[in-house]
This record gives C-alpha cells, sequence and structure tokens, in this order.
C-alpha cells in the first residue's frame, strides 16, 4: 500500500503534529482505517491486549488494535446484559455501526469478559472471527513450542483471508519494522521517565496510541520524525509528584482524563496500551521468526493483570517499574466492572501499603467527561505529597 | 406392591444419597483442617482429581464452598467482610466469599476448610487464575495453570489426529506431566500411574453415567428437575469425581432415572411446559427461584450449567487406562473444551435439543458475578430467537449477592413469560 493513511502531521511543526495525533486519537470514525480499506487494503481487527501484529503485516492486512471509543452503544447494547466494562460494548458498537469494518476479527481470552467477543463477533459478522489461545501457562515448558503452533495456526488463516502465502522472509522483514517500532516507543517512554516535562502526558498517549490505527511503516515515521523534536524542546522542570500509572491494560481512560493528571503530576511510566509495548526487547530477524515472536511473548515481555507468570508477580513487577523511573507515588486505576483490573488493585495497594508508597485509588470508564471531582482528589493527593 | 417397594428405595435415591455423600465429604474436609492437614484447591471446569487423587490429596472445591454460604443465607456476612477487606462489589462473589472464608481461618458453615498445600486452576474462567493468585500471596504455596486451548471459533472443535488438535494435547500432556512433578514435590510421595488407571476407570464410570443421565431427561414427563435435582447430582460429579463411591452413585443414578422414565415418573406432577437454563443458578433464593417456574408447571429438563460445571463430563469421555496420561490429556482437552463451548458456543447444543427433548422455552440467566457465563448470553438469545423461533426469558440476577436480586421482579417477567408462552400454544392450536 503506497497512499498514506495519515498525512496529516507531515510538514508540519511539532505542536500541530501532536494536535493532529491527539484528534486522530479521539475520532470515532477511524478515518486512517477508512483510507486503508479505500485503497483495496484489508484489515484484521484484534481486541486488547496483545496480538503478533507482524503476522497479519507480513500478509499485507493493516493490524487495527480495538481498544474501545467513547461513542454511546446505540447498536451494540442490545447485545450485552448489565454489569460489563464500556470497551466491550464500544468495540461492537463501532463495528456493528459500520465506522469500522473489518476482514477478520481476534480476540484473546484475556478475561471472563473479553473471552466472550470472538463468539459474539461470529454470531454477528461473516468474516473469521477467532479466539487466539496466548497461553496462560507461561511456566509451562512447552508454552513456546505452543504458542508457535498457535501462531502459525493464526498465519494459516491470515492467508485464507487474503489469498497470499505469509512467507517466512516476509514474517522477517515485519518483525523489523516492529523492531523499530518498539524501540522508538521505548525511546519515548525514555523521554518520559527522564524529562516527562519535555512531552505532555496526553501527547505521549497519543503518540503510541495512533500506532493502533495506522501501519507501523508511518508510525515509524512520525516518531522519527517527533522524538528528536521533542528532546530539543525549551521546557522548564517544574516541583512536581513522579508518578506511576497503572490499570490502563485494556480499556483506555479518555484522553481528557490523562491531560487532567497530566497537568497536577508527571505521568513517568504507565501500563496504557502495554500490548503495543509487550515485547520489551528485538526480536531475531533471522532464525523462524514465528517461533521467535513466541519466545519473545514468553520470556521478553512486560506484564499485565490478564497474564499469570510465576515469574512476574504482578505487584513487584509495579514496585520495579516504580523503582526504576524514580516515582514517588502511584496511581492504582481500573476499568469500571473490570474484573482482573479491581482484583489486582487489592494486590497492589497491599504491597504499596507495605513499602510505605503513597497511592491513589481510583475507577474510570472510557466514556467518562467530568473529571471536576476527580481531579480535586488527585490535587488533594499530590499536594498532601508535596507539602508533607 | 412390589412396584412401591421398588420406588420406596429407588426413587429419589440419587438426591438422598447425593446430599449424604455431600455432608460426608466437607466432614472429611472438617477433618483434615482439624488434624492441620492440608488440601489441593481446584475448580469445576477441570479439577484434575484424576491426578490430585493419585497423591491422595483432600480436594476443596472454593466455588462449591461459595455457593454453600449462599444456599444457606449468610452469603452476605462473606461479602461484607471481602469487600471491607478492598474487593469491589463488582467482582466475583465466589472469590469474595472464599477471601472472607480464608480471612476467618477456613471457618465455613459446613465445617472447617483445610488450607491449600497446592492450587490447580485452568483457563476455562479467567477468575480462577486471579482468585489462585490471591491464596499464592496469602499462603505461598504453588499456583499451576493448566491452560486448555478451546475452540477458536463456532463449529471449531479439532478432531484426535488432526494437527491443531494434536497441536493442543501435547500442550496439555506436557502440562499433566509438569503437575505431577510438582504434586511428587510437594507430598513427598512418588506418581503411581497404576493408581492413575485405576482413578481414570471410576471417572469413565461417572461420564458415561452422567451423560446417560442427562439423556434421559428427553422423556416426557422429566424424570428430575435439571436446575435443583441436577445441582445435587453435579455435588458428586465434581466432589467424587476419580472415585469408586462416585463411580457407582452414577450407575446408580442411571438405574432409577430408567425406572422413573419406564414408569413415566417425572419431577413434577403435570409437566406442562419443558424448559431449559442457561447460567448459574440464583443461589440465594434457590428453591424458590425454581418455585417461580413449578408454579407454572414447567420443569427444566436440561441446563448449560450441569454441562460446564462438570467441566465437560457430560460428553462421556471414556479414558483409555492403557495409555493413561495421553488419554488423560486428551480427554481433559475435549472434556474442558467442552466446557468452554457450552458457555461460549451453546447455540449449536441448545438448538439441537429443541425437537429431541420438546423444549418449550429458553431461560437465560446471566448474573453479575460471572461474566464468564453471563457476557455472550445476550447475544446468543438474539440468535435463537432468529434462527430457531423458540420463546426465551432473559432474567439477570446473581448466583451470591442478594442486593442485585429482585424476587418481585423476576415473578413478574416469569409469569408474564409463562403467559406468552400459554397464547403461543393457543393460537398454534397445540394442547
Amino acid at each position: 500500500m503506497s497512499e498514506l493513511v495519515f498525512p496529516e502531521w507531515r510538514g508540519t511543526p511539532l505542536d500541530e503534529i501532536l494536535y493532529a495525533c491527539r484528534e486522530l486519537v479521539e475520532d470515532p470514525t477511524f478515518p486512517t482505517v477508512k483510507r486503508w480499506r479505500e485503497a483495496g487494503g484489508k484489515v484484521c481487527g484484534h481486541f486488547q491486549v496483545y496480538f503478533p501484529e507482524e503476522i497479519a503485516h507480513a500478509a499485507g492486512m493493516l493490524p487495527v488494535k480495538l481498544r474501545g471509543v467513547p461513542v454511546d452503544p446505540t447498536h451494540a447494547d442490545s447485545h450485552f446484559g448489565s454489569y460489563l466494562c464500556s470497551i466491550l460494548k464500544s468495540s461492537l458498537e463501532v463495528v456493528l455501526s459500520g465506522e469500522l469494518q473489518l476482514d477478520m476479527f481476534v480476540s484473546h481470552p484475556i478475561c471472563d469478559a473479553a473471552r466472550n467477543l470472538a463468539a459474539i463477533w461470529g454470531r454477528n459478522f461473516d468474516y473469521p472471527c477467532q479466539i487466539l489461545y496466548l497461553p496462560q501457562n507461561a511456566n509451562s515448558s512447552h508454552s513456546v513450542a505452543y504458542l508457535a503452533d498457535e501462531y502459525n495456526r493464526l498465519r494459516r488463516t491470515v492467508e485464507e483471508v487474503t489469498g497470499a502465502e505469509v512467507s517466512e522472509a516476509a514474517i522477517q522483514r515485519s518483525v523489523a519494522v516492529f523492531n523499530e517500532n518498539r524501540r522508538l516507543l521505548r525511546e519515548l517512554y525514555e523521554i518520559k521517565r527522564t524529562t516527562p516535562w519535555l512531552v505532555a502526558a496526553e501527547d505521549a498517549y497519543s503518540l503510541v496510541s495512533v500506532g493502533a490505527m495506522i501501519p507501523r511503516e508511518e508510525h515509524n515515521e512520525l516518531l522519527r520524525a517527533v522524538l528528536p523534536q521533542l528532546t530539543e524542546r525549551d521546557a522548564k522542570q517544574q516541583d512536581r509528584i513522579r508518578v506511576v500509572f497503572e490499570g490502563g491494560f485494556c480499556e483506555q481512560p479518555p484522553l481528557d482524563m490523562i491531560r487532567m493528571l497530566g497537568r497536577t503530576c508527571y505521568l513517568v511510566d504507565d501500563d496504557l496500551l502495554i500490548g503495543l509495548r509487550w515485547i520489551v526487547e528485538d526480536v531475531p530477524t533471522d532464525g523462524d521468526p514465528v517461533a521467535n515472536l513466541a519466545h519473545a511473548y514468553v520470556h521478553r515481555s512486560s506484564y499485565s493483570p490478564v497474564q499469570h507468570d510465576d515469574r512476574k508477580l504482578k505487584e513487584e513487577m509495579l514496585l520495579k517499574r516504580m523503582k526504576r523511573c524514580h516515582a514517588d507515588a502511584a496511581i492504582i486505576t481500573a476499568a469500571k466492572m473490570c474484573e482482573p483490573g479491581l482484583e489486582e488493585q487489592v494486590a497492589y495497594t497491599n504491597a504499596l501499603d507495605e513499602q510505605k508508597i503513597p497511592y491513589f485509588v481510583s475507577e474510570f470508564e472510557e466514556n467518562m467527561t467530568s473529571f471536576d471531582h476527580l481531579e480535586l482528589q488527585v490535587e488533594t493527593f499530590m499536594e498532601n505529597l508535596l507539602f508533607a | 406392591m412390589k412396584t412401591v417397594e421398588k420406588e420406596n428405595g429407588l426413587v429419589g435415591r440419587g438426591n438422598r444419597d447425593g446430599a449424604q455423600l455431600f455432608r460426608d465429604w466437607f466432614s472429611s474436609l472438617s477433618e483434615a483442617a482439624d488434624e492441620g492437614r492440608r488440601a489441593a484447591y481446584v475448580f469445576v471446569m477441570g479439577s484434575l482429581n484424576e491426578i490430585l487423587m493419585c497423591f491422595d490429596l483432600p480436594v476443596v472445591f472454593p466455588e462449591i464452598n461459595s455457593l454453600q454460604t449462599a444456599v444457606r443465607r449468610v452469603a452476605h456476612e462473606y461479602l461484607d467482610e471481602a469487600e471491607d477487606y478492598g474487593y469491589s462489589p463488582d467482582i466475583c462473589g465466589y472469590v469474595k466469599a472464599d477471601v472472607a472464608l480464608q480471612l476467618r481461618g477456613g471457618a465455613h458453615p459446613m465445617g472447617n476448610i483445610p488450607k491449600p498445600k497446592i492450587a490447580v486452576a485452568t483457563n476455562a474462567c479467567n477468575t480462577y487464575i486471579k482468585w489462585a493468585e490471591i491464596w499464592q500471596r496469602m499462603y505461598d504455596v504453588p499456583v499451576f495453570v493448566m491452560d486448555v486451548p478451546g475452540s477458536r471459533e463456532a463449529g471449531d472443535s479439532t478432531q484426535r489426529g488432526e494437527r491443531d488438535f494434536e497441536n493442543d494435547r501435547r500442550y496439555v500432556e506436557a502440562q499433566l506431566k509438569e503437575l505431577i512433578a510438582i504434586c511428587e514435590k510437594v507430598t513427598g510421595r512418588k506418581f503411581d500411574v497404576d493408581r492413575l488407571r485405576e482413578v481414570l476407570g471410576y471417572t469413565n464410570e461417572m461420564n458415561v453415567g452422567w451423560k446417560r443421565v442427562l439423556e434421559l431427561n428427553k422423556a416426557r414427563p422429566a424424570p428430575f428437575n435439571a436446575l435443583t435435582d441436577g445441582t445435587i447430582y453435579l455435588g458428586v460429579a465434581n466432589g467424587f469425581r476419580g472415585t469408586k463411591i462416585g463411580g457407582r452413585y452414577f450407575t446408580e443414578l442411571v438405574e432409577e432415572m430408567e425406572y422413573k422414565v419406564e414408569h413415566h415418573i417425572g419431577s413434577l406432577t403435570e409437566e406442562e411446559y419443558r424448559l431449559i437454563f442457561v447460567g448459574v443458578p440464583c443461589y440465594p433464593i434457590f428453591r424458590r427461584f425454581n418455585e417461580l417456574f413449578t408454579d407454572w408447571q414447567g420443569t427444566f429438563i436440561n441446563s448449560t450449567y450441569l454441562w460446564f460445571a462438570s467441566g465437560g463430563a457430560n460428553r462421556g469421555f471414556e479414558y483409555d487406562i492403557n495409555r493413561p496420561i495421553e488419554s488423560l490429556a486428551e480427554g481433559v482437552l475435549i472434556s474442558v473444551r467442552d466446557a468452554m463451548d457450552s458457555m461460549f458456543y451453546q447455540e449449536k447444543a441448545l438448538g439441537g435439543m429443541i425437537d429431541d427433548y420438546h423444549v418449550d422455552g429458553i431461560i437465560y440467566h446471566p448474573i453479575k458475578s460471572c461474566r464468564t457465563v453471563s457476557t455472550g448470553l445476550a447475544d446468543s438469545r438474539r440468535y435463537m430467537a432468529e434462527k430457531y423461533d423458540i420463546p426465551s426469558l432473559f432474567v439477570e440476577s446473581d448466583m451470591m449477592d442478594r442486593r442485585v436480586i429482585s424476587e418481585a421482579q423476576m415473578k413478574n417477567r416469569i409469569d408474564a413469560f409463562f403467559e406468552g408462552l400459554d397464547s403461543r400454544r393457543r393460537r398454534s392450536g397445540v394442547h
């Protein structure tokens, strides 16, 4: 696909680039995906948290992360009962409404609710709607071999959808593209960690988030253009509390909420859209690329409440994350009705209590529009720390 | 006279014996707790009793402990305690009741529950894994996640010999061997494959019996109520899986049900409406919930709960005891996958029952506590209505939390449903 799907930022100054990214993130009509399809491209929609996008990319598809949208579930509401998180409904909504058109859909058994999505999708759409069974026993000696088999099964489905063979060489090339993307995202997070005054919280988030809606080559170009400009910014450090945000691994808080938090503290690290940053090192580009991706998922990866791994106890991982970025405090959130997130809050806060680290506990919903009360609470929390 | 004598001994035997076995089981757990012995904590969808029995570990089903607090109408005390500890009102009530039970040192209305020595959780429910992590933190015990890949899409259950099936089976088999090694380590006992063969034989007897019992409810009138009687049988299917007593119980249950079918003895004297239950029972008002249907001469002739909450034993899978580990891997894969299909992809199975079981309607009972079972039910119901034109009722409540149960509202909706069924019958001229 030679045509650009996200040309708006090109040739513009940094502030306008960042504005274009924020606009795209908040646009519920998926203009970049529409352009991709209008040019004849196929789209693989995958639900949170992690998906081996390299496999779809190698087939020439656009992998699009379904991570919810702040819309009313007018069409989707009657497909669900009560007591469910918003992201399930809004993700189905944009597809039922026709705003987002897919050629295949993949979900993962990340939680009790989301694991139903492939079945729901399958009853409503004719294209392949599958569950990708990422290993839940990461500690089994057979988990990597199993996952490679599972990825190859996915690869065959992708081949059926696109009608083209997905060669090893093609996947290796895609791995290289994604390696660069992961490296650039690590650079962005390094800026957040070391000089958070150079990039606003909502801008850092938007820069990551647009990657889920455009080809990675375009995302790489964007980040290559933006990151040097960020580091050259003439911005002054302020006396603010350094905070880690935890609880954004699936449903995403609204951009306005991230902006509000960024006004009250420095968000120096987080788990927002962790699936796009799940693999923490380069994946080898030689050898069997599918086996390499499987190995990286199990052994070279981050953590989240939806993956059990005896080597990565979540509260210990949070403390490590906080230590690495010299955080003073944590914001421990969960999306409303998010079972794994709400359960993990107890473990996180117990560990933080034990370490005598201050924290702020909250819940959010992707379609929240008012933050006055929350802002007052967060400000009070930060002021208490600043003036303690 | 002979028939009456036989009925005196046979009819209702499954319920009587099941209830007694259940009490015996809890007594044995109390005894273990009092002696300071530790147990294996497991779950109903893939308990792996077959392995754990080989190490003579007492088996604790925290889901059953929790639901018993609801049946005994004290769940709210446990829920409140867990919420005070920090758990959200919006998470699984079973988890919270168990957290409170652990905080109380195992004190349960039916006795004392031993502490865990090991926890085994399948991925059939994600909350199983989060739940086991709680014990890992509380007791520093090993948590073993038995990861069983399910069907990738509707109607995509792979079969033995197919590439994707064999990939999954190898993964399950490797994990079973790893579980055995962990059990050897925590118990200090050597694994005995002949003991496994014996246990598999008992499980075969149980699985075959369970499948047959469910099939016998095709009869009119239905010999048992899938919601009430079925839940008693289910307790035995879980607590006594892999035991001689468990195997024999189901053989005898088949005998009872065959007798009832032969003599047209139903769970209701006048059976008017035959219903399928989809979801998890409303334990806080367990008997009353059922009465709201039986008052209209409606009986539950089957239930997806009896499928998934038996870990897929309804499939009737029989292990090949000549290749025990390999066959156990196949059985775990096929049965647990079936349990997951019963929650996510149940339409084909339900559709296939409408004529076979003479079904008049489907009752969907999604609950706040369990998103695994409940998330897809509204959409599934839409699909069933469109494809099969089968009347259905969608009534939401909970399996633990009486705060979200409104009996009056429930009754209104159930009454309206039956009035609709009645009117539909009259329109079609069927009486």
